[in-house]
C-alpha cells in the first residue's frame, strides 16, 4: 500500500469533500427512515467462545423458509476448511481461522450483516426500500426493489446478495435481524439455538459496557478492540476477538459512517433546489444578451 | 455576419451497405444474448456476481454512454444560450446522437436491472439521500426534453407531407393542423426546453460522478476522490464536440459528404481549453490527496489510470493545440477519437477497473454475452441514426443556400 493505508485517504477524502460542499460531514441527515433510537438491540460475538458447530447456520436458514437440511449433516467439520461469504442461500456463515493469543484453538467467526448505525444500504437505495429500525435492524422492502445492486455496490462488509439465477423476481437477500422474530419478543434464531452462548443479545449499550467489561477481566484472552464499537459509525452487531482484526478478514473501514461524503455532496449540489434554479436562471439570462447582442449588432449593420 | 446558411435536409443514400449488413449481424448477436438474460436470468450471460454486483453494461452502456451522449447539451449551449448562429449545423446532429444515447441508456439499465418491470419505481419512490435516484430521475427528465427539442424536425418532415395510407388519409388534413399547432406551440416555448436540458445535463453528469462514492475504500485511491462529481461534469463538457466531431466525419465519410471542417475547426479549437481544465483538476487533485505513489506500483490500476491520462487526455490536448491539427480531416478524427476513447476508458475504470470489493476471489472481466449485448446496442444505435438521417432533416448540406437561414432550427430562440 506504498506505506499509505486506504484509511488516510478516506480521511483527507472526507475533509476535502466537506470542503468542497461547504458541509460538514457530522451533520450529514440520515436517511428517510433512519431511527436510530437509544434502546437499539445488538449482537455480541464473542469469537473466543464459538466452536464452530454451525447450528446458527441451520436456524437461519429454517427461520427464513430456505432449504435447511438436516441439523447432522452440519457437524461436517469439512467445509470451514475454505472460506465462505454469505449469499441467497445462506445468510450467515462461520469460517475457522488459525489461533489467536493464548490459545490453541481455531478461531471460529460468524459472518452477517453488521446492521450498522449509519448504513450505506438504506443511503443508497434508488427507491428507499432500504431502513433502519427502531429496534437496530436493517430490513428492505422486497415489493419496492428493482434488484438495481447499488446496495451491493455501496455496502462496506459487502453483504447484500443478488438472486443472479432467478429470470423473474430476483431477490436482494441478506440477514435481516429476525425481523418477524423479535417483533413478537423471540430471540433471533441463531442467537436462540446457540448452544456455547457465543452470542450476546442485547441493548447495543449494554453490549458495549459488556464487552469492555469481558477485555478488561481477561486481557489475556481479548484484544483490546470491540469491532463494529465505531467501525463505520458503529454498527448494532459487534465482535470480540483473540487475534486483530484484519487476520479475520474483516475490511479496514474507518470511523466515518459510510453514506457521509456522498450524502453531503448530494445535499450540497441540491440544497433547497437553489443551486439548479439559480444555473438556470443564469443560462437564461445569458440566452437573453447573447440574442439581444446579436439583435443590435444586425440593426447597426442595417 | 457570412455564416453558412442552414439547410438540413433527409440525406439521399442507399441504406444497406455491407457495412450495414454487418452492423445488423452484430445487433442480432447482441439480441440473442438479450433473450438469454431475460428468459434465463443475469447470471446466465453476465459474469456478475455478489461482489461484482456492477459490470460492463453499467460501466459502458450506462455511464460512458451518459457521458458520451454530452455533445446534446453543450452544443446547445454553444449555439442556443449564447447564440452562435455558425454552429447551428451541429446542433441537430448532436441533438439526435443525445437523443439516441440516452435511449440507449435507458435500454441498458431496463436490462442490467433484475425487476426490470419495476423499472418506473422512482417515479414515486424518492429516496434524496441516493446517488443513483438523482441520476435515475434527471435522465428520465432530460430525456424527455431530448424528445421534445427533436419533435420540430418531426414536424418539419411531415407539416404539409401528411400522406396516410387508405381510410386514414382522411384524417390527413386534421393531422397536418395539429402538427402545425404543435410547431407554433413549441418555437415559442422551446427556449425552456433548452435551458432546462442544459441544467439537467450538468446535474446528472455530476450525480454520476456522486454514485460510486459511497463504495469508500473498495474503490481504488486513484479514482476515489470526492470531486468525482466534478471531474465527471468537467470531462462530459470536454468529450461532447469532441464527440461530435468524431460522428460528423464518420458520417460525411460513409454518405460521401464533404466534411464540414470550417465548423468543425472553430468547435476543435474550443476542445484544448476544456480538455486542459479537466487535466488540471485530476492532476491536481492527484497531487492534494498524493495519490500519485500509486503510480510506481505496476499492476492494472496504475496502467489503466496511465493509458486513461496519457493517451485519452494529454496527447488529444496537445493536439488540438495545433492549427494544422485542426485543418486537417484525419488529424481531428484522431484527436477527437482520443479524447472519446479517454473518457470511454475513463468510465470503465471508474465502475469496473477501479472497484476491488474485499472478498473477491476472482477479478472480474465481461462475459461474451455482456461484451455481445454492449456491442449489440452500439450498433443499434448507428443503424438507427443512419435511417433517422435519411428519412429527417437532420444533416445540413454545406453550400445550398436554399431555405431560410434558420427557420427550422430549433426554435424558440431564434427572432
Amino acid at each position: 500500500m506504498s506505506g499509505k493505508s486506504r484509511r488516510d485517504f478516506l480521511k483527507k477524502s472526507a475533509i476535502i469533500g466537506a470542503g468542497v460542499t461547504g458541509l460538514s460531514t457530522s451533520t450529514t441527515k440520515a436517511a428517510p427512515k433512519n431511527i436510530l433510537s437509544e434502546d437499539r438491540m445488538g449482537v455480541l460475538v464473542d469469537t473466543t467462545v464459538c466452536v464452530g458447530c454451525r447450528n446458527c447456520e441451520w436456524a437461519c436458514k429454517d427461520a427464513h423458509n430456505l432449504p435447511a437440511g438436516d441439523l447432522e449433516a452440519y457437524e461436517d467439520r469439512k467445509i470451514l476448511e475454505a472460506k465462505r461469504r454469505p449469499d441467497h442461500t445462506t445468510l450467515t456463515v462461520i469460517n475457522e481461522y488459525s489461533h489467536g493469543k493464548n490459545s490453541n484453538l481455531p478461531v471460529d467467526l460468524k459472518i452477517q450483516c453488521m446492521h450498522c448505525d449509519h448504513p450505506a444500504c438504506v443511503s443508497a437505495c434508488i427507491v428507499g426500500a432500504f431502513s433502519k429500525q427502531e429496534n437496530g435492524s436493517v430490513i428492505w422492502d422486497t415489493d419496492m426493489c428493482i434488484g438495481c445492486r447499488y446496495c451491493m455496490a455501496a455496502c462496506p462488509f459487502q453483504i447484500p446478495a443478488f438472486e443472479y439465477d432467478k429470470a423473474l423476481n430476483p431477490l436482494i437477500m441478506k440477514c435481516d435481524f429476525c425481523f418477524d422474530r423479535t417483533k413478537e419478543g423471540k430471540l433471533p434464531a441463531c442467537v436462540s439455538i446457540c448452544p456455547v452462548e457465543a452470542l450476546t443479545y442485547g441493548q447495543r449499550t449494554n453490549l458495549v459496557k459488556i464487552g469492555r467489561d469481558r477485555i478488561k477481566r481477561n486481557s489475556d484472552r481479548y484484544i483490546d478492540h470491540i469491532f463494529g464499537e465505531y467501525e463505520v459509525g458503529g454498527t448494532s452487531w459487534m465482535y470480540l476477538a483473540s487475534k486483530d482484526f484484519k487476520e479475520l478478514d474483516f475490511p479496514d473501514i474507518g470511523r466515518n459512517p459510510a453514506p457521509g461524503v456522498s450524502e453531503s455532496i448530494q445535499h450540497g449540489i441540491f440544497a433547497y433546489f437553489v443551486p439548479p434554479v439559480s444555473l438556470y436562471a443564469l443560462l437564461g439570462g445569458i440566452m437573453w444578451i447573447s440574442k439581444r447582442r446579436k439583435e443590435l449588432e444586425e440593426e447597426g449593420k442595417i | 455576419m457570412n455564416y453558412e446558411l442552414v439547410n438540413p435536409v433527409p440525406i439521399k443514400h442507399k441504406f444497406f451497405t455491407p457495412g450495414v449488413i454487418a452492423l445488423i449481424i452484430i445487433a442480432l448477436n447482441g439480441l440473442v444474448f438479450l433473450m438469454g438474460r431475460f428468459f434465463f436470468g443475469l447470471g446466465a450471460v453476465t459474469n456478475l456476481n455478489n461482489q461484482y454486483p456492477w459490470g460492463l453494461w453499467i460501466g459502458v452502456d450506462v455511464a460512458a454512454g451518459v457521458a458520451l451522449a454530452a455533445g446534446g447539451f453543450t452544443t446547445a449551449a454553444l449555439g442556443h444560450v449564447m447564440h452562435r448562429e455558425e454552429y447551428h449545423a451541429i446542433v441537430r446532429p448532436a441533438l439526435l446522437t443525445a437523443m439516441l444515447g440516452y435511449t440507449f441508456v435507458a435500454v441498458g439499465v431496463f436490462v442490467d436491472i433484475g425487476r426490470w418491470y419495476l423499472i418506473w419505481h422512482p417515479l414515486i419512490m424518492w429516496n434524496g439521500n441516493s446517488a443513483l435516484f438523482e441520476v435515475g430521475i434527471c435522465v428520465m427528465i432530460y430525456m424527455t426534453v431530448l424528445y421534445i427539442e427533436f419533435l420540430p424536425i418531426f414536424t418539419e418532415r411531415f407539416i404539409g407531407k401528411v400522406n396516410l395510407p387508405g381510410i386514414l388519409s382522411r384524417l390527413n388534413k386534421l393531422v397536418d393542423k395539429i402538427l402545425r399547432l404543435l410547431d407554433r406551440g413549441l418555437s415559442k416555448t422551446m427556449f425552456i426546453f433548452i435551458i432546462a436540458g442544459v441544467v439537467l445535463s450538468t446535474l446528472h453528469q455530476s450525480s454520476l460522478g456522486t454514485l460510486m462514492i459511497i463504495a469508500g475504500p473498495k474503490m481504488h485511491p486513484l479514482w476515489q476522490t470526492p470531486v468525482l462529481p466534478l471531474l465527471f461534469l468537467l470531462s462530459a463538457v470536454s468529450v461532447g464536440f469532441p464527440m461530435v466531431i468524431f460522428e460528423s466525419l464518420i458520417a460525411s465519410h460513409s454518405l460521401k459528404l464533404k466534411p464540414e471542417m470550417h465548423i468543425l475547426s472553430r468547435l476543435g479549437s474550443m476542445i484544448a481549453p476544456l480538455l486542459g481544465i479537466y487535466l488540471a483538476f485530476k492532476i491536481g487533485d492527484m497531487f492534494i490527496r498524493e495519490t500519485f505513489v500509486y503510480l510506481g506500483e505496476f499492476n492494472t490500476a496504475s496502467v489503466m489510470f496511465t493509458i486513461e491520462i496519457l493517451f485519452g487526455v494529454i496527447i488529444p490536448l496537445r493536439m488540438f493545440l495545433s492549427p494544422k491539427v485542426l485543418k486537417s480531416p484525419p488529424l481531428l478524427f484522431t484527436a477527437s477519437a482520443l479524447v472519446v476513447i479517454g473518457v470511454l476508458l475513463n468510465r470503465i475504470n471508474n465502475f469496473v477497473v477501479a472497484y476491488n470489493p474485499p472478498y473477491s476471489t476472482t477479478s472480474y472481466f465481461p462475459s461474451f454475452g455482456e461484451i455481445s449485448v454492449t456491442v449489440g446496442f452500439t450498433a443499434m444505435l448507428v443503424l438507427a441514426y443512419r435511417f433517422i438521417i435519411m428519412n429527417f432533416p437532420v444533416i445540413s448540406l454545406p453550400g445550398k443556400q436554399t431555405a431560410q437561414p434558420t427557420k427550422y432550427a430549433i426554435r424558440g430562440v431564434e427572432k
